[in-house]
């Protein structure tokens, strides 16, 4: 047990290791890499703009009855405006991200790889890795960083009108003290992080998808083990973030 | 001298694929196993055995898809496992592969599908989009479907697939083909008119096949020769009427 393991993080560190020995390897594929970015980026963007927006809302009323206890209600957009930015709007990017786009690489090079189509690619002279792998990664570790810096802007209106639901502050003082709280030391990190998230998710939802086998039932578990596995890297990646920030006193 | 054009033993002069002394197991389960063959020019040779007996496993190790475990695989003149990959895929223009699945892209049309060889192999910079819509709509007249070239792989029927991936095999003008189980799945009608196709391009191209088949009646149409896979190795080789008529039972239960 704790051999496959071990044996199966082994294949995935060298499969994650080709990217960048592929990515500068002959000619990149721009088109495929345009597309994939249009249904990475274009497609997750409603979902995610939803799901920072609620995030943004319920964290600002969830927040507001203690600070009122203290007399502190003033401090709600610079509270929350740290939180979403440095932490919330990434990690439930990332997550949004990894459900649906690392469960759909998972399932479509699955699918790909039992119905023969990796196999047809290579016979036709075209690196599959290059192809469906390179361009996949490339477009998540660009599109996620976008996408959470949307999320941290939608999040932060849904704060904006949390703070409105029980209380009146004006739109102009919203956005001063949410700018006068943050810093680059806070937003830098911050999508810095996201990059690795999208590697993350890419790379895992295709290895999954590329080591798809049993049929149907293997595309099933593809998708699925994209996302358990992906998602925990999240966590982990981001464990390790706050560890780094804090030793460069970031935080 | 490159390692990859060595002579290898007893070779016939027109021959275009030779293997000699090939082995290939899974774990414990040996399923090519001391396999010798040749292919010559111009000729369809079907290979028969069981389902599971190494066939698809045979024409993948032909093609570069798997390594073998031991022998020498020699494809017009180059020695498969010597090859480095920009030789081996100067090698697959030369040779199809008609994959059982068909392996149709499902996120690209019928031309994209077709376009997708060609843009590695044929498609340079001065090459005109014109060159390239007639390259595919030659392929696609060929099997009968240039009405499909914007349709997408979903929309067809299983044979109007095959056919499909025929003309995706047939756009880089390959050499030899080699044909994965090409009519299993689809209705006896179906199945005898992609059977005379084969038949069709073999005259038309000159072109050299690889069947790998126990659908007897697609055999009974295209094979020039037929090769026995029994136990990994070739068990037996003669025509059709040769095999049909032969006493050994392991040979005639195939044609029962």
């Amino acid at each position: 047990m704790i051999k496959n393991i071990f044996i199966e993080i082994g294949l995935i560190w060298r499969f994650a290791g080709r990217f960048f020995r592929e990515v500068f390897n002959g000619r990149f594929e721009f088109n495929e890499f345009l597309r994939q970015c249009f249904y990475i980026g274009n497609k997750s963007l409603p979902l995610v703009a939803i799901t920072a927006f609620i995030m943004g809302l319920v964290i600002t009323m969830q927040s507001r009855p203690t600070l009122v206890e203290f007399g502190a209600q003033a401090w709600l957009p610079k509270m929350i405006s740290v939180s979403l930015v440095r932490e919330i709007a990434p990690v439930i990017t990332a997550l949004i991200c990894a459900g649906k786009i690392g469960s759909g690489i998972g399932a479509e090079l699955g699918s790909m790889k039992v119905t023969e189509q990796i196999d047809a690619m290579d016979v036709s002279g075209t690196n599959p890795y290059k192809f469906l792998v390179v361009t996949r990664v490339m477009a998540t570790t660009l599109m996620i960083p976008l996408l959470a810096i949307l999320a941290d802007a939608v999040s932060l209106y849904g704060g904006y009108l949390g703070c409105n639901i029980h209380g009146v502050v004006s739109w102009d003082l919203f956005w001063n003290q949410v700018f006068d709280t943050l810093v680059f030391a806070d937003l830098i990190p911050a999508i810095a992080k996201t990059f690795f998230f999208g590697y993350v998710i890419g790379i895992i939802g295709c290895y999954q998808g590329f080591n798809s086998s049993k049929g149907t039932e293997g595309v099933g578990q593809s998708a699925n083990s994209a996302v358990v596995i992906s998602s925990l890297l999240v966590f982990i990646i981001d464990l390790l973030a706050v560890q780094i920030t804090d030793a460069l006193h970031l935080n | 001298m490159d390692k990859s054009k060595e002579h290898i033993l007893n070779q016939p002069l027109d021959a275009v694929i030779s293997i000699r002394d090939l082995h290939k197991a899974f774990g414990d389960n040996k399923v090519i196993n001391g396999f010798e063959f040749d292919l010559l020019r111009g000729e369809n040779v079907v290979v028969l055995g069981k389902s599971g007996s190494g066939k698809s496993v045979l024409i993948k190790l032909i093609i570069g898809l798997m390594t073998p475990d031991k022998g020498v695989i020699d494809v017009l003149g180059n020695q498969v496992q010597k090859l480095n990959t920009t030789q081996l895929d100067e090698m697959r223009v030369k040779v199809g592969f008609l994959f059982q699945s068909n392996a149709l892209y499902d996120s690209m049309t019928v031309r994209e599908n077709l376009e997708f060889p060609l843009r590695r192999h044929w498609i340079k910079k001065n090459t005109s989009k014109d060159e390239v819509n007639n390259l595919v709509m030659e392929a696609l007249t060929n099997v009968g479907l240039p009405h499909t070239v914007d349709m997408m792989p979903s929309e067809l029927s299983g044979g109007m697939r095959k056919r499909i991936a025929l003309a995706r095999t047939l756009i880089l003008k390959p050499e030899i083909i080699l044909y994965d189980e090409p009519t299993t799945g689809l209705d006896p009608i179906t199945g005898k008119e992609i059977s005379h196709l084969m038949l069709d391009i073999q005259k038309k191209y000159n072109t050299s096949s690889i069947i790998i088949s126990h659908d007897i009646n697609c055999v009974k149409i295209v094979a020039n020769r037929i090769v026995m896979l029994i136990d990994g190795k070739c068990y037996a080789t003669g025509t059709y009427k040769e095999l049909e008529n032969s006493t050994d039972t392991r040979v005639k239960q195939f044609f029962e």
